[in-house]
């Protein structure tokens, strides 16, 4: 019984489970996301799913580059000019009302897609203002969200997380394990009949609002997605009333997820029997049926709150704990800031990205189906017009055309990616370490150049900081500024930061994702003042490095020194950056690490 | 009130918490010459929920009847069907609207254009207003604002300015006022608005999630009954919702004669200075909200509290950005504030 299961089929139950709660009320839970490769566990969920729902449950596939007029509705067009009046078309998202809508590779949504579902999913309600028709229906779907990102990829857009009660993992999991979970379309069916009499009670109330605060979730719909997941937790069990486990169910599928810190670690003395730390629910549930049944006496909220924020405690990833020392807010996957996704709207270049109204200007690319349609219904009208003023019928054209239908192309670019070095060309890294980084830079550069990425440089010695080489492709400038590049003088660490900070921002202002790489011994003895002097130098380079992890730029210390050293480790603490000491390293190995840093940090590099 | 066929909306007194939102969103109410409000914070926090409250709670206005610019017999400019007929208008009251604006609208339903039915059928050019006129004289709301296409943006930016929105379709040409109090709500960590949208919002309020668990219980608490029955929960608020609208309405008869003294005008100019803000807008804006705040609050004269009230979100979008100061926007006003004002 101690021997924890293996934790795959403990990982299938779960997206089970969550599989039905969804069904039960899609309402109240949103949706699920499902992150796996495609494979035969997703597949398997899937066609459970669509079995469990009923036959005659619609169900609607969501390509990811499906046009919104598809998604939400529009004029359609053919019935309009045939039938002489405007005439709708319905979205997949208001046909898919009581049904299932799969988002396949929802990770690659455009944020605008994503908030405009998030927003149909919250309200009920779909209301969209699109070619000349006000489209206004009522639709509820279980919404759910395929994502196949990779481990440093962006996820699924926030604003569809928030209101998605699950997240699910089947990666990893073996056809063999796949059992066929013990629900039935008809438990679903009665659990439905029974949610609107469950109530939901004070003591689960209060213990799953106390657990989401102690696990840093910072959304408020978080917890009233927990609350809503034990009420349903509840029907499906058969209850009337929320108990502790639906509350653990709860906690399990929605807040542990959302964690965003490990909660404090609490007053040792307290009674271990008190509070069992629950790390199997399944365990766990068993035990509770043998000792007592559903009616034995709860815990009061306080109790129940310890319990949950205990049992959290298991279920959060061990690395956390690694990670996050107390406290401490852990990092998401990555989120917009080091992700490539300054994407440049309007440019010339790049992914299609709709149309829009638009002139015809040099540089602007006509759609010729757009204009076409969007002029399409005004024929009638216009040829009147025409008619009525001239009085020769052949200044009639085949089509009338008018300056407001012309639509012109929108596309999207990632803009690229501008690596800025700043390198320690103090006295003390002058003598080794220089000639390697500059190496770096160079061969770097040329990857750039292949990647059509930037480059900048930033030295700091003596005094200060200096910008030798603003963002370029150019090689020979590049290559000019490097040999240019002296060494010696006292290590103005803080001024070498700030100046690669605003360069980054002002890079991020331009729309290209900037990363700071740093090369440095962390021994900064100049101040920010200029001044000598090590430890307020210290403190001044601490204070720039955590701007830079304030911000969000990606970065990556290479630490220089000879030996591991505890400053660089602070630094790169403060900069939220990758620390990779270097004693030995040449040229090359610094410009693969980069490349790596930089590839994980922008999201699959695109070219055109 | 809202249109009755659709489930009523969450009634504004029973948010929880959020009071610089809700204040900010009063004060608009009283002055609509604040300008624009922006909320940018947390996911979940309950920003949608506020503004779509709103309309659920103001009070009514006085308009020309059947004017689809909701025109007021009262004011000094009007659109060009109720100028040609000023004589005698005929006079009704309607709710103050508050309309959304989905992402992804098209251009054509924002600013308005032809009418598709009668073009179709008839042939006939009829001008189809869109969401700007039909948000004349209330509040326009964008969620996500922070992610509007840019072109909108700038057309939303130019209308809210000149208070006037120019339709030129098929020949046609219209005029027609639309004065608005923009307000976006969004997510910073979704993307950063531009400076110079940040600029042209009044109030900015920072929202945060609550950390206190009464809170989070009394929310989910509200939250649970008002997804089971809307319309009792709407009732059982709606005594407290009319405590406040009848303040709304009592603010924006006085807001007028709120009076402001030398003294405070002063510390207000002082605060302005210390901060380095640039151009006036700060500095009227602040005066303007805090003469809404003193109104709210039944004074007839701003006081020192309404000016602190009113500094944080007046000016904390408004500071030039020192890219090496952490300390955040909020932190460096109020610190100016207690500076002048005393703690």
């Amino acid at each position: 019984m101690d021997e924890p299961p293996a934790a795959s089929t403990d990982k299938w139950d779960e997206a089970c489970l969550a599989l039905s709660l969804a069904l039960i009320s899609p309402k109240i839970c949103g949706g699920v996301i499902v992150r796996a490769q495609a494979g035969p566990a997703r597949q398997h969920w899937l066609n459970l799913l669509v079995r469990l729902a009923g036959e005659n449950t619609p169900v609607v596939r969501l390509p990811v580059d499906a046009a919104p007029q598809r998604v939400f509705g529009g004029l359609d067009l053919v019935a309009t000019l045939r039938s002489g009046h405007p005439v709708s078309e319905a979205g997949l998202l208001s046909t898919s009302n009581g049904g299932i809508v799969i988002a396949a590779m929802a990770e690659r949504m455009s944020a605008s897609m994503a908030a405009q579902i998030g927003t149909v999913l919250e309200t009920g309600q779909l209301i969209a203002e699109r070619d000349g028709l006000q489209l206004r229906s009522s639709t509820r779907f279980l919404l759910v969200a395929l994502d196949e990102a990779l481990e440093d990829e962006p996820p699924v857009p926030q604003v569809l997380q928030e209101r998605m009660a699950f997240r699910i993992d089947l990666d990893g999991l073996r056809a063999a394990e796949l059992s066929n979970p013990n629900v039935v379309a008809a438990d679903i069916g009665m659990a439905r009949k029974r949610l609107p009499g469950v109530k939901l009670t004070d003591e689960v109330l209060e213990a799953l609002c106390a657990a989401s605060l102690a696990l840093g979730v910072n959304s408020a719909r978080g917890c009233i997605l927990a609350n809503g997941v034990a009420r349903v937790h509840a029907a499906l069990a058969g209850r009337s009333a929320t108990v502790q486990q639906d509350a653990e169910a709860a906690l399990r599928l929605v807040l542990v997820p959302r964690a965003r810190s490990f909660p404090e670690v609490e007053d040792e003395t307290r009674d271990d029997k008190e509070t069992p730390p629950d790390p199997d629910p399944d365990d766990g549930r068993e035990q509770d049926a043998d000792e007592a049944g559903d009616d034995r006496q709860l815990p009061d909220a306080e109790e129940l709150a310890d319990m949950l924020i205990e049992a959290s405690k298991a279920l959060l990833p061990a690395n956390l704990l690694i990670s996050s020392p107390g406290k401490q807010t852990l990092r998401s996957r990555p989120s917009q800031a080091g992700r490539a996704g300054a994407l440049q709207r309007g440019a010339a270049r790049g992914r299609p990205a709709g149309t829009r109204r638009g002139d015809l200007k040099p540089g602007q690319k006509l759609n010729v189906i757009e204009t076409l349609r969007a002029a399409a219904p005004w024929q009638a009208l216009r040829r009147r017009e025409a008619l009525k003023h001239s009085a020769v019928s052949d200044g009639l054209r085949p089509i009338e055309v008018r300056k407001q239908d012309i639509r012109v192309n929108r596309y999207q670019q990632r803009s690229g990616t501008t690596t800025i070095f700043a390198v320690d060309a103090s006295g003390s890294s002058a003598l080794n370490r220089l000639a390697e980084a500059k190496g770096a830079v160079e061969l770097l550069l040329a990857d750039s150049y292949v990647r059509r990425d930037q480059v900048a440089l930033v030295a700091f010695r003596g005094k200060g900081a200096e910008v030798l080489l603003p963002p370029t492709r150019s090689l020979v400038r590049a290559k000019r500024a490097l040999t240019g590049m002296a060494g010696g003088g006292g290590t103005p660490l803080c001024a070498g930061l700030e100046t690669a900070l605003l360069l980054a921002l002002a890079e991020r202002r331009r729309g290209a994702t900037p990363v700071i790489v740093v090369l440095t011994d962390g021994q900064a003895n100049i101040a920010r003042d200029g001044r000598a002097g090590r430890s307020q130098a210290g403190r001044d380079a601490l204070d720039a490095a955590h701007a830079i992890g304030q911000y969000g730029i990606t970065s990556l210390l290479l630490d220089i020194s000879l030996r591991p050293n505890p400053l660089a480790v602070d630094l790169a603490g403060a900069m939220r950056a990758r620390l990779v000491p270097l004693p030995y390293a040449d040229s090359s190995a610094v410009s693969s690490i980069v490349k790596q840093e930089t590839l994980a940090s922008s999201d699959r590099p695109y070219t055109v | 009130m809202s249109k009755s066929t659709s489930i009523p909306v969450f009634p504004f007194s029973a948010i929880v918490g959020q009071d610089e939102v809700r204040r900010a969103l009063l004060a608009a109410a009283v002055e609509p010459a604040i300008g624009g409000i922006l909320i940018f914070g947390d996911r979940g926090t309950g920003k949608s929920t506020s503004v779509r409250a709103l309309a659920g709670l103001l009070p009514q206005i006085r308009a020309v009847a059947n004017c689809v610019y909701n025109c007021d017999p009262d004011g000094s400019s009007f659109c060009s069907y109720c100028h040609a007929d000023l004589q005698a208008p005929k006079v009704t009251r309607t709710s103050v609207p508050v309309v959304d604006l989905p992402l992804g609208a098209t251009e054509d339903r924002v600013v308005g254009a032809l009418d598709l039915e009668s073009a179709l059928t008839r042939g006939e050019k009829v001008l189809e207003v869109g969401l700007l006129a039909r948000a004349n004289r209330g509040f326009l709301y964008i969620d996500e604002v922070n992610l509007l296409e840019d072109h909108l943006v700038d057309l939303l930016l130019d209308v809210a300015a000149s208070g006037e929105n120019v339709i030129e379709r098929e020949g046609l040409s219209v005029r027609h006022p639309a004065r608005f109090v923009l307000i976006g709500s969004g997510n910073p960590e979704e993307g950063e608005l531009r400076p110079q949208l940040l600029d042209r919002f009044g109030l900015s309020v920072d929202i945060t999630t609550p950390d206190d668990v009464k809170q989070r219980i009394e929310i989910v608490r509200r939250r649970e009954a008002y997804d089971r029955d809307p319309g009792g929960f709407a009732l059982e608020w709606s005594k407290k919702d009319k405590t406040l609208r009848s303040k709304i309405s009592r603010a924006r008869r006085t807001v007028g004669s709120v009076s402001v003294s030398d003294e405070m005008l002063e510390k207000a100019a002082l605060i302005c200075m210390a901060l380095g803000t640039d151009g006036l807008r700060g500095e009227l804006t602040l005066m303007r909200a805090a003469r809404a705040f003193a109104a709210l609050d039944g004074k007839p004269a701003v006081l020192v509290k309404h000016l602190k009230e009113a500094a944080g979100p007046s000016l904390r979008h408004r500071l030039r950005r020192d890219p090496l100061d952490e300390t955040d926007s909020g932190i460096r006003v109020e610190r100016a504030v207690s500076e002048i004002l005393g703690a």
